[in-house]
């Protein structure tokens, strides 16, 4: 393999990986009918948290932790106003990026006022959130399709009274979905920062985790085929860089939205195709 | 009545322990958000200038939360409109009569707001592509599309910075008189939300957003086509965010720049839910967030709490209001 192919081979994997990882998270929410729009701020929360974890201790275990535990921490919070209370998924799904972007940009600024210069996180290197990345799709994968859990969680986001007569915690499985989701997301963001960048930069994530919440729906519900599609996502915009970098006419300013438009094109054609989970985002009250 | 001021109450209280947390005096950073909102005259034009793009988005998620119709899309609405309304000024129509110029610019802005809604609109209607998605993706599109704008066609003749010409004065607002700073499409802002009230509790047109919104397959038995209300809540939305853009442009910085918005277009999904989905209710809640966000700045200089932190409040407000203070939708 020439050095050429090499580099397009690592900026498609780094191109992908987050994406997989949150797309992963967000599938088992919805599996289990929990419509999650904030894993892009729970991206971005985790991706703050790894890089101050990762900064403080120098350890890049504790960071993936940290990403991690901040992702399902504001899972939580989405949790507890939309399972607990009962409120409306999408509104509290914005309101929660709305929040990770007020929370990151105060805490960032506090934590690392310019004075200090210019930190580094710790980079364990690509191996690592790669193989990570394949234990997960194939974990989820299995899960999802040869557990008896996985069976219950899907019933839940299928006919979620149905799977309550059968005797299933139908909130209580969406609960551990949702905070499952979280982490993924969490992960997904402390990837960006302990591999793709080695810096955290406010709204670094740009959209991913809405990319990714598409992916699920291009994939149809299915982990293999969102890898498969995350994998041509990737292709395709590591081919723009490549095209971009040898001199193409297209203005730099509109490569850039290349991303957005590709996933606007793919939901065009595919989303009437897919059916979602048939309780995804109604609410469940159980009869007691 | 009750439950929005307590939305605003418990997350007053919740950003106070956070400046606890953060070192800061939540009193001192409290007054001096006050004092920077309404403190002087400077500060309460400052104020009254936010509030417009709020009360125009706000209206606008207002209604199309109403109508069932997830438009998260008002921050790109108001940057396409914005830009339209740029490029008109300075490079399509700038040797228009004076008479017609700011007319077509900020008609030209809304109508550009409008189809930004609209092609949210067709994707799910022709193509089932939820508007949650289409109208979040629109808004990083939106915003690209500017920044290509203020480095490329749009560019001021100069070069010197990424930003467009200065408009000609002909269309440029005018002032409101008395005022300093403060531009006469406020007028037309203080008016729409009793004119949309009208619309919406008094008209057939509005009995049938509302009815879609309640109940859409009930709507549909009642001979009430679903898909052509969300069409037309969406160009209304989108149109409504479109004239705050054009209106910023217009009547506040007089030219296209990135970060022209500070997030309006998230801000408003804070005030349609304050204002619990009333077009009336939007006023006092526009009013509050404007004065947060002017008052925000006067905070990061007296008490060194970043001006973001209340971006932090408006979450609270949004989570708070959606789980106590909303109408529930039956299925």
């Amino acid at each position: 393999m020439d050095a050429g192919t090499l580099a397009l081979l690592l900026s498609l994997l780094r191109l992908t990986t987050p994406l997989c990882i949150a797309a992963m998270g967000e599938l088992v929410a919805e599996r289990a009918g929990v419509l999650n729009i904030g894993i892009e701020g729970m991206m971005l929360v985790g991706a703050l948290v790894a890089f101050a974890v990762g900064v403080s201790t120098g350890s890049g275990l504790l960071a993936v932790l940290g990403g991690i535990s901040a992702g399902a921490a504001l899972a939580a919070l989405f949790a507890a106003f939309v399972l607990w209370r009962g409120a409306d998924p999408i509104v509290c799904g914005a309101a929660l990026n709305l929040f990770a972007l007020g929370a990151t940009g105060t805490f960032y600024r506090v934590l690392f006022p310019p004075e200090l210069g210019h930190a580094t996180a710790p980079q364990p290197g690509a191996l690592v959130f790669v193989v990570l990345t394949g234990l997960l799709v194939l974990g989820v994968g299995l899960f999802l399709a040869r557990t008896r859990l996985g069976l219950a969680l899907r019933a839940v986001g299928e006919r979620a009274d149905a799977a309550h007569a059968q005797g299933v915690r139908v909130l209580r499985i969406r609960w551990a979905a949702t905070l499952f989701g979280g982490a993924c997301a969490g992960l997904a963001g402390a990837t960006l920062v302990l591999w793709i960048a080695d810096t955290f930069v406010e709204g670094m994530t740009s959209g991913r985790g809405f990319i990714a919440l598409a992916l699920v729906l291009f994939g149809g519900y299915r982990p293999l085929r969102i890898v498969a599609g995350a994998l041509l996502f990737g292709a395709a915009s590591a081919l723009q860089f490549r095209l971009q970098a040898r001199g193409l006419e297209i203005p730099y300013g509109l490569l850039l939205m290349t991303p957005y438009l590709l996933t606007l094109a793919v939901l065009a054609l595919f989303a009437s195709r897919v059916r979602p989970p048939a309780d995804l985002a109604r609410p469940f009250r159980p009869r007691v | 009545m009750l439950a929005p001021l307590g939305a605003i109450g418990i997350a007053l209280v919740a950003l106070g322990l956070l400046l606890l947390l953060l070192g800061a005096d939540p009193l001192r950073a409290l007054g001096a958000l006050m004092g920077g909102a309404f403190g002087d005259r400077n500060a309460l034009e400052n104020t009254l200038l936010r509030m417009c793009p709020l009360l125009l988005v706000g209206l606008g998620v207002a209604l199309a939360f109403r109508c069932g119709v997830w438009n998260i899309g008002g921050e790109g609405q108001l940057y396409l409109g914005a830009l339209a309304a740029s490029a008109l000024a300075t490079r399509v129509l700038p040797d228009a009569p004076a008479l017609l110029l700011l007319p077509l610019v900020v008609l030209g802005g809304a109508l550009a707001g409008a189809l930004w809604g609209g092609i949210a609109a067709a994707l799910r209607v022709g193509r089932g592509v939820s508007e949650v998605l289409s109208t979040i993706l629109l808004n990083f599109v939106a915003l690209l599309l500017v920044a290509y704008a203020v480095h490329g066609p749009l560019q001021e003749a100069s070069g010197a910075y990424p930003q467009s010409d200065l408009f000609p004065l002909a269309a440029q607002l005018g002032l409101l008189p008395g005022t300093g700073r403060v531009h006469s499409g406020l007028v037309l802002a203080l008016l729409l939300p009793a004119a949309l009230w009208f619309g919406l509790f008094r008209t057939a047109a509005g009995l049938r957003l509302r009815a879609v919104g309640l109940a859409p397959e009930a709507a549909r038995y009642a001979g009430i086509r679903p898909e052509r209300e969300l069409v037309r809540v969406l160009l209304i939305s989108g149109g409504l965010a479109g004239l705050a853009g054009a209106l910023e442009v217009s009547g506040v910085t007089g030219r296209l720049f990135e970060n022209l918005s500070s997030g309006y277009g998230f801000t408003a999904i804070a005030v349609a839910l304050l204002a619990r989905l009333h077009p009336l209710g939007v006023l006092p809640a526009a009013a509050f967030f404007a004065a947060l966000s002017t008052g925000s700045g006067a905070m990061q200089r007296v008490a060194a709490v970043p001006a973001v932190t209340v971006q932090l409040l408006e979450a609270l407000v949004i989570l708070i209001s959606a789980s106590f203070a909303l109408p529930r939708r039956t299925d």
